[in-house]
């Protein structure tokens, strides 16, 4: 099975659960996999705490001139939708930060004077957290482009999955185009939100996105007891079901605080957590492939 | 006119709470701008009315003409986001707007001109009206690219109201993570206020965001917020802080009391000893920014 795990907003306690239920589930002796695919801001490694055994840079394609020159006939800036590519005299100025690699220019120049070449723009490292297999995206400081390493992360991780694992996508927070790549392949989509009426608009847009993609939804509402029943009514009326109610507890925030994974420091929490694997197996008995 | 953005690397950490405490205790009108367009939740702690709503056009989609296609399939071929497909006994390719780009590779290469696109409606700006001042707010649309533009769009809207109203301050809601729409966000501002929390998360997320203020040359301070989850991760900080030269102008404890008025749709500013430690780290950012507003106690 795949599970996406994401939330409309951020801090919802995504990372929480999804770290969490990789340790419960490895615990249990089930073949599991974690992809960090929040490649923006990835935490889940100081959760689980892998060991990384293999590190890989990763590129993106950016256009640039076989030769020096070129003859300036100027397709290449006019087929360009991003504004990436400047025409000269007789060169090219590629800005690499607005590319999107799409190939266009290339398929535009009439003499065929551009090819591509590899831009670094992150990291995916993989590793084992004990018997969690690891995979993480990490974007560079200054890169403006998120969403081709989080579908290296996520595809790095299918990759090296067999039939039967459970592989876990934490998947960044919104609803934009960088949510999409971490979900599109998902079976399964758990949203992580909050009974306040910040979780409750965000979770909206959330539910939106999952039914564009097509894909089974279920929800979990973390810190359960502050706040009021809005968040769960709205799951009700665009039933969604609700795997679990997590309450505050102090405890795990601090555990959390401190890197320690709750589900092996709190009995109260891990309980939990073993319910919402329950309900888990049970939605995705046959749905999965 | 002076700018603020509040940042938090990672979401949830209290950033648009803080946003509207600010906004609540400044002692002047402010300009606000919600440039977290995904999660755009400022206008609900900050009571007001919206008074337009304007859709936002950013980029493009596809579209064949299926007249004009002779299901020759050489845009298939060349779509790099498997965004436009041709099935098999179908006459006509048909392109899927979700991951489509709008890039223009498949017209390059049809050979019947077959084609053409259309601008996308990439989310709605929202102006509101409210007692603090002047709000900007944004929806994206669902799977939408061009959060960035978005967000430029907004910050620009958020500006020149506060330019015509003679506004001195715009305080801005800023997006997660350190991407594009980040870059948007922060290009220029007076002063990021970035918000982090005790948890080794957080620490780790405001090390890249303090490193992205560097690489575009921001002034940065610091709020640790739920300070007394973790002392040890507080103290971590306070060294990160110290070794980079960056004052930290708040710190603000865990209480459960906040999350509770959030519930209510009320900053934390509700509950008196939250308060006094937000007035506090208000009247430092201020002093940062080199306003003389008198604090009225
Ligand atoms: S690859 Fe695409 S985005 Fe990049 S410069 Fe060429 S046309 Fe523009
Ligand atoms: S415009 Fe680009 S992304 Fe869209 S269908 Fe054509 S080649 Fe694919
Ligand atoms: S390249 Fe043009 S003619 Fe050929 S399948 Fe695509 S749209 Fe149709």
């Amino acid at each position: 099975m795949r599970l996406a795990i994401a939330s409309g907003k951020g801090g919802t306690g995504k990372t929480l659960i999804a770290t969490s239920l990789a340790r419960l589930w490895a615990d249990q002796g089930r073949a599991v996999s974690y992809a960090d695919a929040d490649a923006d801001e990835p935490n889940g490694h100081l959760l689980l705490n892998p060991t990384i055994t293999r590190e890989d840079r990763f590129s993106v394609k950016v256009p640039v001139l076989k030769e020096k020159k070129c003859a300036g006939h100027g397709k290449c800036q006019d087929i360009c939708a991003f504004n990436a590519i400047l025409s000269l005299k007789d060169s090219v100025l590629v800005f690499n930060e607005l590319c999107h690699g799409c190939g266009a220019c290339l398929l535009a120049c009439p003499d065929n004077a551009l090819i591509e070449r590899d831009r670094e723009i992150g990291t995916i490292s993989q590793g084992m957290a004990d018997e969690v297999k690891f995979y993480g995206g990490r974007l560079d400081v200054g890169e403006a482009r998120v969403t081709p390493l989080i579908a290296g992360v996520v595809d790095a991780a299918l990759d090296n999955a067999s039939d039967e694992e459970l592989i876990i996508i934490d998947s960044p927070p919104g609803t934009s185009c960088s949510t999409m790549a971490a979900i599109e392949q998902a079976d399964l989509l758990l949203l992580v939100t909050e009974p306040t009426p910040f979780g409750m608009h965000d979770l909206k847009l959330a539910i939106e996105l999952g039914r564009a993609l097509n894909k089974r939804l279920a929800a979990v509402i973390n810190r359960s007891d502050l706040g009021d029943n809005t968040t769960k009514e709205l799951l009700e009326k665009e039933s969604v079901p609700l795997l679990a109610e997590i309450p505050f507890d102090r405890a795990v925030a601090e555990s959390y605080a401190a890197s320690r994974l709750p589900v092996s420091t709190c009995a109260d929490f891990r309980e939990r957590l073993m319910l919402l694997s329950e309900e888990l197996d049970i939605i995705t008995r046959g749905a999965s492939k | 006119m002076k700018e603020i953005v509040v940042l938090s690397g990672k979401g949830g950490t209290g950033k648009t709470s803080l946003t509207a405490s600010f906004a609540l205790l400044a002692e002047q009108k402010v300009s606000l701008g919600d440039c977290d367009v995904e999660a755009a939740n400022l206008a609900l702690l900050i009571t007001g009315n919206d008074t337009s709503e304007e859709s936002f056009v950013a980029g493009q989609t596809a579209f064949v003409n299926s007249e004009a296609c002779t299901a020759c399939g050489a845009c298939v071929e060349v779509c790099r986001y498997a965004a436009i497909i041709l099935p098999a006994d179908a006459n006509a390719a048909i392109v899927d707007d979700i991951p489509c780009e709008g890039c223009r590779a498949c017209s390059v290469v049809c050979p019947t001109d077959a084609i053409s696109f259309s601008d996308v409606r990439v989310g709605t700006i929202f102006q509101r009206k409210t007692a603090v001042g002047p709000m900007i707010h944004a929806e994206l649309g669902i799977a939408q690219d061009n959060s960035g533009k978005l967000v430029a769009r907004v910050r620009k809207d958020t500006r020149s109201r506060a330019e015509a109203r003679g506004i001195e301050l715009a305080i801005l809601d800023g997006p997660p993570g350190i991407g594009c729409p980040v870059h948007a966000a922060i290009t220029g501002v007076s002063l990021v206020v970035a918000v982090t929390e005790a948890s080794s998360s957080g620490l780790h997320d405001l090390e890249r965001l303090l490193e992205l203020c560097g690489h575009f040359n921001a002034k940065a301070v610091i709020i640790i917020n739920k300070y007394d989850l973790c002392v040890e991760v507080t103290e971590k900080i306070e060294r990160l802080a110290e070794e980079l030269n960056i004052r930290i102008v708040g710190k603000i404890p865990f209480d459960e009391n906040i999350p509770r008025a959030l519930a209510r749709r009320e900053a934390p500013i509700v509950i008196p000893l939250i308060r006094e430690t937000i007035q506090q780290t208000w009247n430092d950012i201020k002093q940062e920014l080199g306003i003389a507003w008198t604090p009225i106690f």
